[in-house]
């Protein structure tokens, strides 16, 4: 049983990703952060409702894991899921206007934060209750075991989910059935205002598939190519029939739970530390200076991040809300 | 360009707030993700995080100020070396607002009159061959029936494989079908449905079998908030082909935590559909309906049921349509209305009410959700009385609704009052004498009929 942590600093050459891939990371990585820049801004503005959970600081997460899979994989999570959308390629003018509630969202302002989905992008949600993505992430490996056609299920929970027992009758059957899936486990430290030291009897969460014949690997989760690298090989396990897998990410997220946390369970000293140390992408817009990339060169990303999320904002506030008819329609399919 | 800062609404009920503290000074720069300011909601002290690089030009709200309205400038970010005199408002200020919705746009359609109704398609009378075959048997064939035709279609539950069915239900499927087809689970209620709801998202189409649906209830979250709430939550973009079936009400003397219905729990919940059958012909065509509907649907069998034997269409296309109710036995004196094992209780009522000169209506409603409500109510018009005849507890069950179906339906035409046949409200016990006394019996329908009929 392949136990291991892995947080050691990975050379780009080695892992085959381009310059022009980095590049792409680097944007993909900005385009969540502003994203949910301006989304806790519209929230301030009340334009968007209800909860809100940004995942900012995140980003190297869902960047280095998406860029591991092929076409056709298919990806849940719970919902924190703003960056998870993003990353699989949907537009953030349509996840922005369903954050706004407005005609042009993904789900046509039925939805709201937590619950998107594109079958086109095969994302399957964008979940409010937290672990129920697991059981549902599980069904979508079950899917392709059943058809034989090759894929894998990516699920992401977060170190909060991590608790709930579906999660165990999830492993126990992916163990059982030998599933094609990984589990990429986000623990950002801190299930809403708890702590994960103060809410599980272990911490190491690599560790929890274990009893069901399930490796899990460690991995520093603000280190973009450090999830890249983990992420194919979790891929590739789970795709060559060996089952499943579990990807623990040590990640952070700046923000508060959701909007309206108090941020009164750590202190700010910590916060700011992981922002100015481990911020995952300071740290690749390092590297790609180093690695020779000009500051023009990222100037002009940040130029086109910066126009597109302006873009997506105002189509989110120009999007007229759902026609009132809308009320009824979608609650069946026609037989 | 500049841009100001507006005092920022923390909280889904926040109107105003104390700025608690500034963290930058006027002339400082700022980056994205800095924390500009601390403010006091009611709730809570929150931070402020600037969305933009540049200088923190000017402090328009000094710290301490309490009562700032939300969306009141707070302080003004400027690029580096702008002049700060030009600002321009941040802020939801759109001027032209163009119409150009990024998702398909769709026809506004009329709100249906209420959302349990469903015109559904005509049934029409089989007059093909039959085979006398007990429930049990008949479940087994629509399932098979639907394997052959459909490779997405599968069974997955708690002994439904080796076993056969913990009540025989899946008899010769495994070997029909084969493992892959025929799943049997570890006993992980939550997980397997979990997993069916997955797997429909998929676009597969499981048969989910609870042992009994008393052990649903450790996987309803699924069921309600993966199953039923989906479709809608995504605009109409996904669907979720899924069937959760097995027996539902009571046993014999298995007592409280096996012995429940869950009708009116289920029937409560739009994005559902549910059905709970009583003759042979309608188990097998309601469940090949169920298994080639697009939605999730909840079919509820009964165990003292499936033993039971009716003649049943040999036919493989046939199929009885969700969403009408049958009228079992027409009579012109007062409307009896059941579904499961209850349409056995109320047809052998209506045979004793005829020998007392009581003329009764037997409808079977076969789908609980969507309701239909026009077979009842044009029954009611007819006799103007009704007895609802459940096995479920009676507060807030299929029989409240029923009444409330008849005031807003079938007021005019009432002669009596709505009159409840339903099971006890206790758990249900396990001595024999007190069992028999929390379960309807046909004596209890035959009273309610009469004291609605003033006889």
């Amino acid at each position: 049983m392949a136990v291991k942590r892995k947080a050691d600093p990975v050379k780009f050459a080695e892992l085959g990703v381009s310059p022009k891939e980095l590049l792409r990371y680097y944007r993909d990585m900005l385009l969540i952060r502003r994203f949910e820049e301006r989304a806790g801004q519209m929230y301030g503005m009340g334009l968007i409702g209800g909860f809100c959970h940004l995942y900012i600081g995140q980003e190297a997460v869902v960047i280095g894991m998406q860029s591991a899979l092929k076409e056709g994989d298919t990806i849940v999570t719970s919902y924190r899921d703003h960056g998870h959308m993003l990353a699989c390629g949907m537009d953030p003018k349509g996840v922005m206007a369903e954050l706004t509630g407005r005609r042009g969202g993904y789900s046509h302002g039925k939805g709201g934060s937590m619950h998107m989905f594109s079958r086109e992008k095969n994302f399957f949600g964008g979940h409010g209750i937290v672990g129920a993505q697991v059981p549902i992430g599980t069904g979508l490996a079950f899917a392709h075991h059943y058809r034989g056609n090759g894929l894998i299920c990516v699920t992401y929970l977060g170190d909060g989910a991590i608790n709930q027992g579906q999660v165990y009758e999830s492993f126990n059957m992916a163990g059982l059935w030998k599933l094609p899936i990984v589990y990429v486990i986000e623990n950002n430290r801190y299930g809403m205002g708890t702590s994960i030291d103060r809410a599980s009897a272990r911490t190491d969460l690599f560790h929890r598939g274990m009893a069901y014949g399930i490796p899990g690997e460690q991995v520093d989760g603000m280190n973009v190519l450090a999830v890249y690298e983990a992420g194919l090989a979790a891929a590739e396990h789970a795709r060559s029939g060996q089952g499943s897998i579990t990807l623990e990410m040590m990640t952070y997220r700046y923000r508060g739970h959701s909007m309206s946390d108090p941020a009164k369970y750590r202190t700010r000293d910590e916060v700011n530390r992981m922002r100015t140390e481990h911020d995952p992408i300071e740290h690749l817009r390092h590297r790609l200076l180093e690695n020779g990339t000009s500051e023009a060169e990222l100037k002009k990303i940040e130029g086109q991040v910066r126009d597109l999320v302006a873009e997506a904002a105002q189509f989110a506030q120009d999007s007229p809300e759902p026609d009132p008819a809308e009320l009824w329609t979608d609650v069946l399919a026609e037989a | 360009m500049a841009t100001e800062v507006l005092m920022p609404a923390l909280s889904p009920t926040m109107t105003e707030g104390k700025i608690a503290r500034w963290l930058k000074n006027e002339g400082e720069p700022v980056r994205a993700g800095d924390v500009l300011a601390e403010i006091e909601t009611d709730k809570a002290t929150m931070e402020v995080e600037a969305i933009d690089e540049g200088i923190l030009a000017r402090i328009v709200i000094p710290e301490g100020t309490e009562h700032v309205a939300v969306n009141t400038p707070i302080a003004v970010i400027a690029d580096d070396g702008e002049e700060v005199g030009t600002v321009k408002k941040a802020g939801p200020v759109p001027t032209a607002r163009s119409e150009v919705p990024l998702m398909e746009a769709r026809p506004s359609r009329p709100p249906p009159a209420a959302a349990v109704r469903l015109a559904p398609s005509a049934e029409t009378e089989y007059t093909g061959k039959t085979t006398t075959m007990t429930v049990r048997e008949a479940l087994r064939d629509a399932m098979a029936e639907e394997m052959r035709r459909d490779e997405a279609v599968f069974l997955i539950g708690e002994e439904v494989a080796e076993y056969q069915g913990a009540y025989k239900v899946s008899q010769g499927l495994l070997q029909e079908f084969g493992p892959r087809r025929v799943i049997d689970t570890p006993i992980t209620e939550q997980g397997f449905t979990g997993l069916g709801v997955g797997a429909a998202f998929a676009g597969l189409r499981p048969i989910v079998e609870f042992m009994t649906f008393n052990f649903a209830m450790q996987a309803i979250d699924q069921i309600i908030n993966s199953a039923a709430k989906t479709r809608y939550m995504s605009g109409g973009q996904m669907t979720c082909p899924i069937v959760f079936r097995g027996p539902n009400g009571i046993a014999a003397r298995v007592a409280a935590q096996h012995s429940q219905c869950y009708a009116s729990w289920y029937a409560h919940v739009p994005g559902l559909k549910v059905i709970a059958p009583y003759t042979g012909a309608d188990h097998k065509g309601l469940l090949k309906a169920a298994i080639r509907d697009p939605n999730p649907v909840v079919f509820l069998e009964h165990e003292l049921v499936y033993g039971e034997s009716f003649a049943v269409p040999d036919d493989p296309e046939f199929i009885v349509p969700i969403g009408k109710a049958r009228i079992v036995r027409p009579g012109e004196q007062v409307t009896i209305t059941a579904f499961s094992r209850m349409v056995k209780l109320a047809m052998q009522a209506a045979e004793e009410l005829e020998k007392a000169g009581i003329s009764a209506e037997v409808i079977d409603l076969r789908t609980l959700r969507p309701f239909d409500i026009e077979t009842v109510v044009a029954s009611v018009k007819k006799t103007n009385r009704i007895v609802a005849v459940e096995e479920g507890w009676p507060f807030a069950g299929i029989g409240a609704e029923l009444a409330a179906i008849m005031m807003e339906g079938s007021f005019d035409w009432l002669d009596a009052p709505l009159k409840r046949v339903a099971g006890k409200d206790v758990p249900l016990p396990y001595a024999a004498n007190l069992e028999r006394l929390a379960v309807p019996q046909v004596e209890d329908v035959v009273a309610a009929a009469r004291e609605v009929a003033y006889q």
